[in-house]
C-alpha cells in the first residue's frame, strides 16, 4: 500500500507543456511521487522531453538530463556507475523513453545495458506512435491503426516488447498504466528496491495521436486493461509472470470505439482484434500458471 | 627507465597513470589492444572504478558523457567505423562540455573495407567541437593522454588523442613510462563537478531558443580560444616535470627556408629522415610537424613559415572534392599573410600505404622545382 505522503507529494511542478489530457505527464507525475527527491531523471527526445523543460525552466523538481534519442539506457547506466564510483548511494536513476526510443531506435542500447544488468529503472512511455513529431508509426503502433505515415493503416502487429525484455532476464519488469494508478505506484516502489535493470512498460494514452477527446485518457487506459488488451503483470528474472490485476473482460470494441485512430475498423477488423487479444491473454494466463 | 611497448599498450599505461575512474569501450581494430589491456588492469586491480563493456561505440561515448557529467574521469578508445558511429555523440560531448578523453587509432573508413592508417576518420570530425592532437609516436601518445586530462578538466572540452593505426598502435617502441608519483604531482585527483546534485537539482540539456542556442555556441567558441593558453601552460609544465613537451607544432629550421615540408602523425618520423638526407645534399629545407588540429594553431603556423617560398604538405587523408585536409587548413591559415608560400599538396600513405624517405625527398625536390602550385593534389603511390 502506498503511504498517504507518497500519494500527496509532487516532484512535477505545474506548467508542463503537454497537450490537454496528456498521459505522459500524468504517468511521469505518478512515477516521481514514488521515487521521490533522491532521483536523477534521464529523458530523451519525445513528448516527455519537450513538455518537461524549456530553458531556463523545468517542471521537474529533481535533476534531469535531456540525452539523445537512442541512448536512454547507456546514459542512465553512465550516471548510476558514476554515482557508485563517487560513493553516492540510495539515488534512483530513472531513464524515460517513448515507444520510438524503446521499441525502435533505442532497442540496441537498452539490450546492452540490460545484458550488463546496469542499475537503473527504465520507463517506457508507450503511446504507440511517434507523437512528438506529429503521429508517425513506430513498431509499437497496433496493426491497421491510422497514423500520419500509415494513412491506410499500419501493416504488421505491435512488437511484443515484453518477450524481448524476458530474454534479458532482468530482475524486474512490469506493465503499468495510469488507468490503474495504485498498481503503477506499487510496481515502481518494488522496482525502486531492486538492484539491476528494471523495465517498466507503461501504456500512455495520447488524446492528440489517438484522435480522442482529452477527458478520455484515464478511461481509455482503464479500458485497455479491463478488455485484456493491455494486461497488467510483473515479470521476475525474465521467467516468472504474475498477473497483478484480473481484467473484467470488457469487449475490446469499447476501448477502440472512443479513438479516432481506429475509426476505419470494420466489424471483421474488430472481431479479428478481439480474437488476438483473447489468445494473447490465454497465453499470458498459461505462463503465469506455470510460474512459482 | 624505458620499456619496450606497443603504442596501444602505452596508451593504456597512460590511462592507468591518469587514474581514470570510468572506461566504456567497444572493440575495433586497431584500437582493441587498448581495451584489452585496460581489462587486464581492471582484473589486476590496477584500474580502480568501473569498466563498461558496451554494445557499441555510440553507447560507449553516451556513457562516458553521462558519467563525466556526474563528475568522474572517463576514457574510451575507438577507430574508423567506431568514430563514425559515434559522430552524433561527439557533438553531444562537446555541447555538454565534458572532459572526456578518447584515443582514436587512425584507420580508413569503409568502403572499400581496409584497416590501414588514415586520418580521415578523425579529421572528418573536425567540427564536432573536440580538441584534437596528432601524435608522432607512442611516447608522445603517452605524454599527450596525460596532458589531455589536465587540459580537458580545466577548459571543459573533450580531447581526442590520435595515433596511426598499426604504425604507432602496434609497433614496439622503447617508451619512458612516467612514475605514478610524478604523474600524480602533475595531474591532481579528479575534481569534476557533478551536474546532477540531488540537493541542488538542475536540468542539463534543455531545449533553447535560437538566440540562446547562439549564445551557447559563441561561449563554446570563445572558451576554445581561451583554451589555447591552457594547452601551452600544461605542455610547459609537463616539460618541466618530465623533460618532454611538444607545443602546438614543431618547426625545425623553417624560417626563411627555400622549402618546408609539413607533416603530421607517424609519417613525421619518416619525414625527419628525408629532411636530414636532403640537408646533407645541400638543400635548404625545413620541417613543420603539425600536432594540434583543434584548436588550430594559425598564429604559430604563420610565425613558423615566415619568409618561406615553397611549402609541401603531406596528407594521409583526403577530402574528396577538395584536397588533403591539413593542406586546406594550412592554406586558410596562411591566406592573411602578404607574402605566403606556394603550396603543393601530396596525398600519400592512404590506408597505411608505404611512404619511404626517398618518396618524401622526391616530393620536396618536386615542390622546389615547380614554378606554380598545382591546382589539384598530387597522389603519390609506390607502384607509380
Amino acid at each position: 500500500m502506498m503511504l498517504k505522503e507518497e500519494l500527496e507529494r509532487e516532484y512535477m511542478r505545474s506548467g508542463h507543456m503537454g497537450c490537454p489530457g496528456c498521459g505522459v505527464a500524468t504517468t511521469l507525475r505518478l512515477v516521481l511521487k514514488v521515487l521521490g527527491e533522491r532521483t536523477i531523471v534521464v529523458i530523451i527526445p519525445g513528448c516527455h522531453a519537450v513538455i518537461s523543460a524549456n530553458y531556463p525552466n523545468s517542471v521537474l523538481k529533481v535533476p534531469c538530463f535531456h540525452s539523445a534519442f537512442e541512448i536512454a539506457a547507456p546514459t542512465a547506466a553512465g550516471i548510476s556507475n558514476a554515482l557508485k564510483i563517487r560513493g553516492e548511494e540510495g539515488i534512483n536513476v530513472l531513464a524515460v523513453a517513448g515507444d520510438g526510443g524503446t521499441f525502435d531506435i533505442g532497442l540496441q542500447s537498452l539490450s546492452g545495458a540490460a545484458d550488463r544488468n546496469e542499475d537503473f529503472i527504465y520507463l517506457c512511455l508507450d503511446n504507440e506512435a511517434y507523437m512528438n513529431t506529429g503521429i508517425q508509426s513506430s513498431s509499437s503502433t497496433p496493426e491497421k491503426v491510422w497514423t500520419m505515415t500509415t494513412p491506410g493503416g499500419r501493416k504488421g502487429r505491435k512488437k511484443n516488447l515484453m518477450q524481448i525484455i524476458a530474454g534479458h532476464r532482468m530482475p524486474y519488469a512490469a506493465t503499468v498504466t495510469m488507468g490503474k494508478p495504485l498498481d503503477l505506484m506499487e510496481k515502481i516502489e518494488k522496482a525502486k528496491n531492486i538492484r539491476g535493470t528494471k523495465f517498466i512498460h507503461a501504456l500512455v494514452p495520447c488524446p492528440t495521436g489517438w484522435r480522442m477527446a482529452e477527458n478520455l485518457s484515464a478511461k481509455s487506459a482503464m479500458l485497455a486493461v479491463e478488455s485484456k488488451l493491455f494486461p497488467l503483470y510483473e515479470l521476475i528474472d525474465g521467467i516468472n509472470f504474475r498477473i497483478t490485476h484480473e481484467p473484467q473482460g470488457i469487449p475490446v470494441k469499447e476501448y477502440i470505439k472512443i479513438q479516432g485512430r481506429y475509426r476505419h475498423f470494420t466489424d471483421s477488423d474488430v472481431e479479428a482484434l478481439q480474437k488476438q487479444v483473447d489468445e494473447e491473454w490465454e497465453r499470458l494466463v498459461e505462463k503465469a500458471k506455470s510460474c512459482i | 627507465m624505458k620499456t619496450l611497448l606497443q603504442g596501444n599498450y602505452a596508451v593504456a599505461e597512460a590511462v592507468r597513470l591518469s587514474r581514470v575512474q570510468f572506461v566504456a569501450a567497444y572493440p575495433i581494430t586497431p584500437q582493441t589492444p587498448i581495451y584489452e589491456r585496460l581489462s587486464d588492469y581492471e582484473l589486476e586491480g590496477k584500474l580502480k572504478g568501473v569498466m563498461m563493456r558496451t554494445e557499441s561505440e555510440h553507447s560507449a561515448m553516451a556513457a562516458c558523457i553521462s558519467a563525466a557529467l556526474t563528475g568522474v574521469r572517463t576514457f574510451t578508445a575507438t577507430a574508423s567505423q567506431g568514430i563514425a558511429l559515434m559522430h552524433e555523440m561527439l557533438h553531444f560531448a562537446s555541447g555538454n562540455r565534458v572532459p572526456v578523453v578518447m584515443c582514436n587509432v587512425n584507420r580508413v573508413v569503409a568502403i572499400p573495407w581496409a584497416f590501414g592508417s588514415d586520418q580521415s576518420d578523425s579529421l572528418s570530425q573536425r567540427d564536432t567541437g573536440w580538441m584534437q592532437f596528432y601524435c608522432e609516436d607512442a611516447q608522445e601518445a603517452v605524454d599527450t593522454v596525460i596532458q589531455a586530462y589536465k587540459i580537458a578538466e580545466q577548459v571543459f572540452f573533450p580531447v581526442m588523442v590520435c595515433i596511426d593505426g598499426f604504425f604507432t598502435s602496434h609497433f614496439l617502441e622503447p617508451i619512458d613510462i612516467p612514475e605514478q608519483e610524478m604523474v600524480d604531482r602533475f595531474l591532481p585527483p579528479p575534481d569534476i563537478p557533478n551536474r546532477f546534485d540531488i540537493k541542488n537539482p538542475a536540468y542539463v540539456g534543455n531545449v533553447v531558443s535560437p538566440e540562446q542556442y547562439m549564445v551557447f555556441r559563441q561561449k563554446s567558441f570563445e572558451d576554445m580560444e581561451k583554451a589555447r593558453g591552457v594547452i601551452k601552460r600544461v605542455d610547459d609544465e609537463y616539460r618541466e616535470i618530465f623533460g618532454r613537451g611538444y607545443g602546438y607544432l614543431e618547426a625545425v629550421d623553417t624560417e626563411g627556408a627555400d622549402v618546408v615540408l609539413a607533416t603530421s602523425g607517424a609519417m613525421t618520423s619518416t619525414a625527419r629522415v628525408a629532411v636530414q638526407s636532403l640537408k646533407d645534399k645541400g638543400y635548404d629545407v625545413g620541417l613543420l610537424k603539425l600536432r594540434t588540429f583543434r584548436p588550430f594553431p594559425t598564429k604559430e603556423i604563420q610565425e613558423a613559415l615566415k619568409g618561406v617560398k615553397k611549402l609541401a604538405v603531406l596528407d594521409r587523408n583526403i577530402s574528396i572534392g577538395k584536397e588533403g585536409i591539413w593542406c586546406q587548413e594550412l592554406k586558410a591559415a596562411l591566406y592573411p599573410l602578404k607574402e605566403r608560400p606556394t603550396i603543393t599538396n601530396y596525398i600519400a600513405g592512404i590506408c597505411g600505404a608505404d611512404v619511404s624517405p626517398e618518396m618524401i625527398e622526391e616530393m620536396v625536390i618536386n615542390t622546389l622545382k615547380r614554378e606554380d602550385a598545382p591546382e589539384l593534389p598530387v597522389w603519390v603511390r609506390r607502384d607509380q
